[in-house]
This record gives structure tokens, C-alpha cells and sequence, in this order.
């Protein structure tokens, strides 16, 4: 019966024995002495471990999530473009977004089609899980290395748009944070001029590109 | 029976159907890939997406096809057709037709409005290819805000299928669109100083296939991911068109027509398409009121439903020929046979009355030719009956032997004192009753308003229920040919507002939970007139009422015009 449910055949199974203990071990010394001389190591290392914050604050690592910044291009205007991707990929769905037509009459506008009217991210709900730079597809939210982020009340911590450029104001002048792309606007696929053109001109032979990666020359100059 | 071949797979076609490639394809449940071509609209075979192998089977079994691919479009089929899809010719043409198409269309997805419904960034997943040749800039165009007050043009995302312009030219007859320049300068336009605002422009939007024709009452609104649809029927005249509510949130955004041969066809009117901004409005009735001796105080439903009822009883058993319902045309048939069925159970004495449905000007029907008169056979028609439901509440009215009366006759008997409490029901999102009118309600014991907008009326109510839009509800509603379509609940109401099926529900005492369906059947034993509800469940086109027959007489109570109108021809 038992032999039946166990999923491994008795084949498989190699049986072994304990090794015998010596005289020495079977008195047991040897390992208190070495366990006696593991913690007079430690009671004579005067060295300090314990990072004394919030006077001594944390490297953190380069990949760490904080909380976010919606970034500005180089006009200063905010980046998003109120495409709301990053709502959509929010698994803990805390962000809210409400999009308007950006105003074609002022100049400083004309070039963008819409823009946030209001953009909310509620930083209690957030679970820091990095989707919504993910999905940014103007590189504008970004989690930064702010870590230490405190409020009196609920209220305020859901950031809107200016206090998530408030922390991008903070933040860009940080080496831990820095502006990783000035990609501000919806490239045009023309953004690819630079690659060669890939595939024939005319004729389409068998196994055609379009369903595979691109050459690896292609990869290799991007 | 002729027999087409789609990918050698058999379908049979009805002796004197007359379909293209792509519907026949539609029929094997293959779909080839179409931008210009619409089943309303005629062909021109511009985009090329729909290209496809051709062949003819002869009676010996041996298979000629045509040496290259054809539009599919253009292609009608006959017996023996072979229509081959998936071969690698096709898909070599349908990536290089994509290719093309995406040449100059911008990579702004995520602005687009489209995205997510859009049939470029459909076909280009399915039948595209991965990259684009292109290594010059792009041609961009300039945007042109003002197509028409609802509508705008994103004129470098066109791929210039021009449905929007044989739209206007074929179906609302206005032929305001065009296309300007020729080559790669092509572009959709209007003549300089004649916007296309007619009565159907909202459908343009609807017919193009990517982004560039927008909506500028949804523009950058939501995303259409995020939109919740239920199927329904627009309340706004008595063509019924079927119709997708959208909401998000229990907010509509928008309304779809959908396609209905047996309503309206593929269209819907910027009338309707437009004319639902009241479900949100802020003289919405939120909860329940009752006039007490205190003063009008909110009560709730499960208080004053029983005093409701009770008031009612005793009314019936001090003179049941006083006491009168006054039906809209704006519910639902169960709505109205609940309510007939209890106040009938209350005492067969008691009386019931219909309001007309309001009438605003006349019969509108397109296309229209230069002068702007009608074109003989009707594509399209407005009807000047604003109210959904007229035929179908006078069914109801009917059989429990009520009387279509102006609520100016219904009031006069009130003050003459010959009803001393009546049960007005409204949903009108006009207004339906003026100060004036309101007054002679004083002279009324009893006063039972179930509405959804605030009105005159309320200040002379014992009983205020607070009911629903027709998006927030589910029902039938029976349009002026006798189609019976259902209607279902897109949205929760707001506040403590109920669905009118349920307070009448409610209110008969009975038990369970309202279920249209259940309700239909109950109806189609009891009302000859109706009894083609006891299917229940009246799909996604609805059901005649009365067989093809039969249906003009049934339409043809008030001066209407004939059934042919509404559908497509």
C-alpha cells in the first residue's frame, strides 16, 4: 500500500547509515570548545554592525521602489500623457487618473494632444511593485529611493499631480535618482531611422521577419 | 442549395442570398480582415485588407482559382465559389497591406482614444508584421478640431477607408465629408463653413475604424477597456434602437448602437446617441419621501411600501371609481402590467389611463437629397413619438381596459373630483407636468408620484417613489413596428432610487425578486396581444410581436408611418 502512494520507486532509494562516532566526538568536546571559541570572536570584535538611522541613513540599491515622481520634459510640462497604462497595470489599483485635451492655443501646448487634468496616486494602497514605470510609455512615472515616507493622515498621502512633481523637483539632482530619458513625447516610429532598414525591399520569403525578433545586427547597433 | 468553400470548409447559402467573400466568410466563421467595406455602405474596395484567394469548383471537382488575389469586398460568391484565407499569398498581401496602412499613421496609441477598440491595432496583432521599412519621417497632418460640434478629426491617424464619407453621402444624405487632395495628401474634409452637424453625424465616429474620427463628447473621457456594456434599446423615440450603454462605475460614457436588423439597422441618431446626459443629472429623486404630518420626510422602502399599499387598499375600498393609475409610455411593459395587475387586484373598479407619448415635430428620415426632403425609401428614420414604449403600455392598457388620456383630462377629473387618488408615473426627461398643471392635483386625497426627475408634481405628493432611467432598468420595450426588445440593467441607480420593475414588484406584494423574463412569460399567458414574451429570454435583435403580417396594423394605431422605415434596406 505505502509503496503505492510514495512517488519515488524503491529503486530509486539508497539507504544509508549514520557514521559511527569516535571517541573524541562521543565526549562531545571538540564542539563546545569550537562553539566557545565562535562566540569569544564575537564578544571581542569591538567593529559596530548596527547602522545608527535615522542619523546614518541607508545605501539602498540602485533597483530599489520608493515612492513615485512624475517626471517633466524638458519644457517643464509634466511627461504623462494621461494614457493611463500604468492604472491599468496597477495591480493594487491606486492610481486615478483624469485626462483634458491639452490646450491647443497656448504654445507651450501645441505639440501634445492630451495631457492629466488630475492624476492621484494613493501611496498607503501602493504595493511599490514598480508596474506602472513598467508600463509608462513616456518613461514619466518612475520610483525613486524615498523610502521614509510618513503623514498625519490618509488624506495626505494621496499624492496628486503637483506633489509628484514636487518629488521629482526633489529627487533629479539625486545620482540615486537620475533622469534616465528625455523621451517626453510619443515618438513617431520613425524614431527607428537610425536602424538600417531590416528585411528584402519588395519580395517576402519564406519564414518572413515579421514574426521573429528583428537580425541581431539590428540589436547590436540599437 | 448553392455551397461555397471557405478554406475548404462547406457552407451551405440560402438559394437567393446575394453575399460578397467577406460574409460568406462570416457565415463559416472565418473572418478576413476589412476596413472600408460595411454592410450598410457601399463597396469600394479601397484599403485592400480584405484580399483573398479565389477560385470557382467545376462540376468535374477539379478547382480553378483566380491567379491572383481579389478583394474580397468585391468578390460576390456563387455556387461553387472557393475562398482561400490563410494561404501564404494572403498573408503576404494582408502583412503588406498593413505595412502600408501603418506607413504614416502615428505610433500615439497611448493617447488614442481608439485603442483598445481599434481595428488597425486589431489586425496588425493578428495579421501584421513586427516592424516597419519606413526610414523617412512620417507624413503628419494637421489635426482639424471642428469636423462638427460633436466631432473631431485626427487627421494623420485616417487610413482613408472613407466609410465616414460615403456615410454621409449614402445614409444621412448630407454628404458634408469628402476627401481633399490626392496621394499622399489625401485627406477627409469638409467644405469650408458647412460643419457636418446632421441629425446622424455621431455615426461617422462610430464607422471608423481606427482613431481619427472622435467623438469630442467622449474624447479622452476613459479608456474603452475600462468600459462595462450592456445591451439596450434607447429610450429617446419609438424606432428603438438597439443599443450599448457603457459606463464605468456606475457612470455612462457613452452609447453604441448596435446592430439590429429588426430595429434600426447599424445606425443610431445623435439624438439619442447624445440625449442621456438626464440619467446624471442632479434632479435625479434619490430616496423615497412621504408626505407625514410633520412634512415631507424621506422615508424607507421598506416602510413606506407597506403604507403605500395600505393607502391604496383603503382608497379602492372608499371608492374604487376614484382611484385611477396614470401610465408613461416611457416604462416597461412589466412595469406597467405589475402595476395594472395589482391595482386591478386592488378593485376592478379602479381605472387606469396613458398619457400620450410626447410628439415633437414629424418623422424624420434619411437620406436626404439636395433640397433636403427625404429620399423615398427611408435608410434611417427619427421618429417625432419621443417616448420608447407607447405600443407596448397600450397593450398592457388594453387588456385591463384602460384609456389613453392627456394628462390635462386625467387632472381636469381630479379637480372635478371624480378620482380623489391617483398613481402617476413619469420618466419623462422632459418635463411632463407645469406648475400650473400641479396645482389642480391639491384637490387629490391621495397623490402617488413615481418619477425620476424632480417636477411640480412633488410638492402635492403623499407617496414620492424615486425610479430609474431606462439604462438602470430591465424590462421590454415594444417600438412603433411591434418589436418587443429587452432592455437591461447597465448601471446602478443613484441613492436609494429602485428600478421601477422592482417597486411595482415590490409594491404587488409579491415575493422573490423581479426577473424580466419570468415576468414575460407571466405575461404572455395572461395577454393574448403579448403572448409572444413566453420565450422569455428575447435575445440580442428581440421579437415580433405580431408575425410580418400582421406587424404595420399593430404599428398603425396612431397616424405612423409604415414598418419598412427604421430598418436597413
Amino acid at each position: 500500500m505505502a509503496e503505492e502512494l510514495t512517488p519515488i520507486s524503491n529503486d530509486d532509494v539508497v539507504w544509508m547509515e549514520e557514521p559511527e562516532m569516535g571517541f573524541w566526538e562521543s565526549t562531545f568536546l571538540p564542539a563546545i570548545f569550537s562553539g566557545l571559541k565562535n562566540s569569544l570572536r564575537h564578544v571581542t570584535d569591538f567593529k559596530p554592525v548596527t547602522q545608527q538611522y535615522p542619523e546614518e541613513k541607508p545605501d539602498l540599491p540602485l533597483n530599489y521602489r520608493g515612492v513615485h515622481r512624475l517626471n517633466r520634459d524638458d519644457k517643464g510640462r509634466v511627461k504623462c500623457v494621461a494614457c493611463m497604462m500604468c492604472s491599468t497595470a496597477c495591480p493594487a489599483r491606486c492610481i486615478d487618473i483624469v485626462a483634458e485635451e491639452a490646450p491647443k492655443d497656448d504654445p507651450l501646448w501645441a505639440d501634445r494632444d492630451k495631457r492629466p487634468k488630475s492624476f492621484v496616486i494613493d501611496e498607503l494602497k501602493c504595493i511599490y511593485c514598480g508596474m506602472c514605470e513598467e508600463a509608462c510609455p513616456v518613461d514619466s512615472i518612475e520610483l525613486t529611493h524615498i523610502y521614509d515616507l510618513t503623514g498625519m493622515t490618509r488624506q495626505e498621502m494621496k499624492f496628486n499631480k503637483e506633489k509628484l512633481l514636487e518629488v521629482f523637483d526633489k529627487t533629479k539632482d539625486n545620482p540615486r535618482d537620475p533622469i534616465r530619458t528625455h523621451r517626453g513625447v510619443l515618438g513617431p516610429a520613425s524614431d527607428f531611422t537610425s536602424l538600417p532598414p531590416v528585411g528584402p525591399a519588395t519580395q517576402i520569403p519564406q519564414g518572413d521577419k515579421a514574426s521573429k525578433p528583428v537580425s541581431t545586427d539590428v540589436i547590436k547597433q540599437g | 442549395m448553392p455551397t461555397v468553400y471557405v478554406n475548404d470548409q462547406p457552407v451551405e447559402l440560402k438559394p437567393d442570398e446575394r453575399l460578397n467573400c467577406i460574409q460568406a466568410a462570416q457565415k463559416a466563421g472565418v473572418e478576413i480582415p476589412h476596413y472600408c467595406w460595411h454592410p450598410s455602405l457601399s463597396v469600394v474596395a479601397s484599403c485592400r485588407m480584405c484580399l483573398v484567394e479565389v477560385g470557382d469548383k467545376k462540376p468535374d471537382g477539379t478547382v480553378a482559382m483566380v491567379p491572383k488575389v481579389v478583394p474580397g469586398c468585391q468578390t460576390p460568391v456563387k455556387d461553387g465559389t472557393v475562398i482561400v484565407t490563410n494561404s501564404p499569398k494572403v498573408q503576404a498581401a494582408q502583412r503588406g497591406t498593413l505595412e502600408y496602412l501603418l506607413l504614416n499613421h502615428p505610433l500615439d496609441c497611448p493617447v488614442c482614444d481608439q485603442a483598445g477598440e481599434c481595428g488597425l491595432q486589431d489586425f496588425s496583432f493578428k495579421y501584421g508584421r513586427a516592424y516597419s521599412r519606413l526610414a523617412e519621417p512620417k507624413n503628419q497632418k494637421k489635426d482639424k478640431p471642428y469636423i462638427g460640434d460633436q466631432i473631431t478629426l485626427f487627421t494623420d491617424r485616417c487610413i482613408m477607408c472613407t466609410r465616414c464619407v460615403r456615410f454621409t453621402r449614402e445614409i444621412s444624405g448630407t454628404a458634408e465629408l469628402q476627401v481633399v487632395s490626392r496621394g499622399s495628401g489625401e485627406e477627409i474634409d469638409i467644405f469650408p463653413g458647412k460643419p457636418c452637424n446632421n441629425k446622424l453625424a455621431g455615426n461617422v465616429v462610430d464607422l471608423c475604424p481606427v482613431g481619427a474620427l472622435c467623438s469630442k463628447d467622449f474624447l479622452y473621457e476613459q479608456r474603452v477597456w475600462w468600459l462595462k456594456g450592456k445591451n439596450s434599446v434607447c429610450a429617446g423615440c419609438s424606432t428603438g434602437c438597439s443599443i450599448r450603454v457603457d459606463q464605468n462605475k456606475d457612470v455612462v460614457y457613452r452609447l453604441k448602437p448596435r446592430s439590429n436588423p429588426l430595429a434600426q439597422g447599424e445606425f443610431m441618431c445623435d439624438e439619442g446617441r447624445f440625449g442621456w446626459k438626464y440619467i446624471h443629472s442632479e434632479h435625479r429623486l434619490k430616496f423615497p419621501m412621504q408626505k407625514l404630518p410633520a412634512g415631507i420626510t424621506p422615508v424607507s422602502w421598506p416602510q413606506i411600501l407597506p403604507a403605500l399599499r395600505q393607502a391604496l387598499t383603503e382608497a379602492a375600498k372608499r371608492a374604487p371609481e376614484k382611484l385611477a393609475v396614470v401610465l408613461t409610455p416611457f416604462m416597461t411593459v412589466e412595469e406597467a402590467y405589475l402595476l395594472c395587475k395589482f391595482v386591478k387586484s386592488l378593485s376592478p373598479a379602479a381605472r387606469l389611463f396613458m398619457t400620450p407619448a410626447p410628439v415633437v415635430g414629424e418623422d424624420d428620415s434619411y437620406p436626404k437629397d439636395l433640397r433636403g426632403q427625404a429620399a423615398p425609401q427611408p435608410k434611417f428614420t427619427i421618429r417625432a413619438e419621443k417616448a420608447p414604449n407607447r405600443a407596448g403600455v397600450e397593450l398592457v392598457l388594453q387588456h385591463f381596459g384602460g384609456a389613453v388620456e392627456s394628462l390635462d383630462a386625467v387632472l381636469a377629473q381630479v379637480s372635478q373630483g371624480t378620482l380623489e387618488a391617483v398613481y402617476l408615473t413619469a420618466g419623462s426627461p422632459e418635463g411632463w407636468i407645469t406648475e400650473e398643471q400641479a396645482k389642480s392635483l391639491a384637490k387629490a386625497k391621495l397623490v402617488i408620484v413615481q418619477d425620476l426627475l424632480d417636477s411640480p408634481a412633488l410638492p402635492w405628493a403623499t407617496f414620492m417613489l424615486p425610479g430609474t432611467s431606462w439604462a438602470e432598468r430591465d424590462g421590454t420595450f415594444v417600438n412603433h413596428a411591434g418589436l418587443a426588445q429587452a432592455i437591461h440593467r447597465g448601471l446602478r441607480s443613484p441613492g436609494d432610487a429602485w428600478p421601477d420593475g422592482r417597486i411595482c414588484f415590490e409594491l404587488a406584494g409579491r415575493t422573490g425578486i423581479f426577473h424580466a423574463p419570468t415576468i414575460r412569460q407571466e405575461i404572455a399567458g395572461e395577454i393574448p396581444a403579448l403572448a409572444a414574451l413566453i420565450v422569455g429570454d428575447l435575445g440580442d435583435e428581440g421579437i415580433f410581436l405580431k408575425s410580418a403580417g400582421e406587424t404595420a396594423s399593430a404599428a398603425g394605431t396612431e397616424s405612423q408611418v409604415p414598418v419598412t422605415g427604421g430598418s436597413r434596406s
